[in-house]
């Protein structure tokens, strides 16, 4: 029979995580109030996002902790896709305009 | 026959079980579905002039933030489950279960809130008060999966959680539940500041 291990309390050992994460968000909030133009903010909260995003993957996920062959065979093909999907919807508005109805 | 049943037995390429990787399999094809959600919402959202930022500080920013809070807290006490069932720990691995259970069901009921006052003010799937007739297309859309995605892991974290108390399941379900949880916290993370904060109300 496996031995059983205490449980420490694991939490606060990723509180550090936690507040970061949770100060991300604060951020988020305070510079949405700010006057910068629509596409800056689009890409200022999008760089926040991708921060918080990573620290949850790799922290709270434990992908910091696994064998690099998983990150490297799952993030890196994550982005591709992304970025592949992100060349398709700019063609995606100029076939709004070929369409039979479209004025 | 020792050879033999080597053969048989081919280590995994990742070193973890069969099971977390498909559970990562199945995340990063989530993760496609929803960036190519978010994506689209993006372009529309800085093509469009006429695009509503209908968000007040209270009480929508306001809510989304006590939202952000439940769900980020949510993931730490999922963290104490995954830890304590590991550690074969069973009440201290349930508690830490049923408390991501209750703040799962927090955050849905302030979602659902947040969903009745926008209704309540005209939003529907192609049309609102403000301008472009496709915010509710997308918000709806964008926030209703998450939405789902919250509700199906509280009821697979339930599941699991009489699963393991009853001696069913292993740490190794609970770890894996535990995955699913902390990615849709990170969804959140995208969907907070590019649906809602990019059009809050000056």
């Amino acid at each position: 029979m496996a031995a059983l291990t205490k449980s420490g309390s694991v939490i606060p050992k990723y509180l550090p995580v936690y507040f970061v994460l949770l100060a991300i968000a604060g951020l988020e909030v305070f510079l949405a109030y700010q006057n910068f133009a629509t596409g800056s903010l689009l890409a200022i909260l999008l760089g926040l996002a991708v921060c918080g995003g990573a620290l949850a993957v790799m922290y709270f996920m434990h992908l910091a902790r696994e064998r690099r062959t998983l990150f490297l065979t799952l993030i890196p093909a994550l982005i591709f896709v992304l970025l592949m999907l992100n060349m398709i919807w700019t063609d995606s508005f100029r076939l709004l305009h070929l369409r039979p109805f479209a004025h | 026959m020792a050879g033999h049943g080597t053969a048989l037995m081919e280590a995994s390429p990742f070193a973890i079980p069969s099971r977390k990787l498909t559970m990562w399999l199945f995340i990063i094809s989530d993760a496609v579905t929803f960036g190519a959600l978010l994506f689209g919402y993006g372009y529309l959202r800085t093509a469009s002039p006429d695009w509503p930022t209908p968000f007040k500080f209270n009480p929508s920013i306001l809510n989304v933030m006590i939202m952000t809070f439940v769900l980020v807290t949510s993931s730490l006490t999922m963290l104490g489950a995954v830890d304590a069932a590991k550690a074969g720990d069973k009440p201290k691995a349930g508690r830490f279960m049923w408390s991501t259970i209750l703040l799962g069901v927090i955050f849905a009921g302030l979602h659902i809130r947040e969903w009745f006052g926008l209704i309540d003010e005209g939003v529907r799937l192609f049309q609102n008060p403000w301008g472009s007739p496709l915010f509710g297309a997308t918000f709806f859309s964008i926030t209703g999966l998450h939405l789902l995605h919250v509700v199906s892991g509280v009821v697979a974290i339930a599941v699991i959680a009489r699963g393991f108390a009853r001696g069913k399941l292993t740490a190794g379900h609970v770890e894996t539940t535990g995955l699913y949880w902390h990615f849709v916290d990170v969804v959140w993370m995208f969907v907070v500041p590019l649906v809602y904060l990019l059009n809050v109300s000056r």
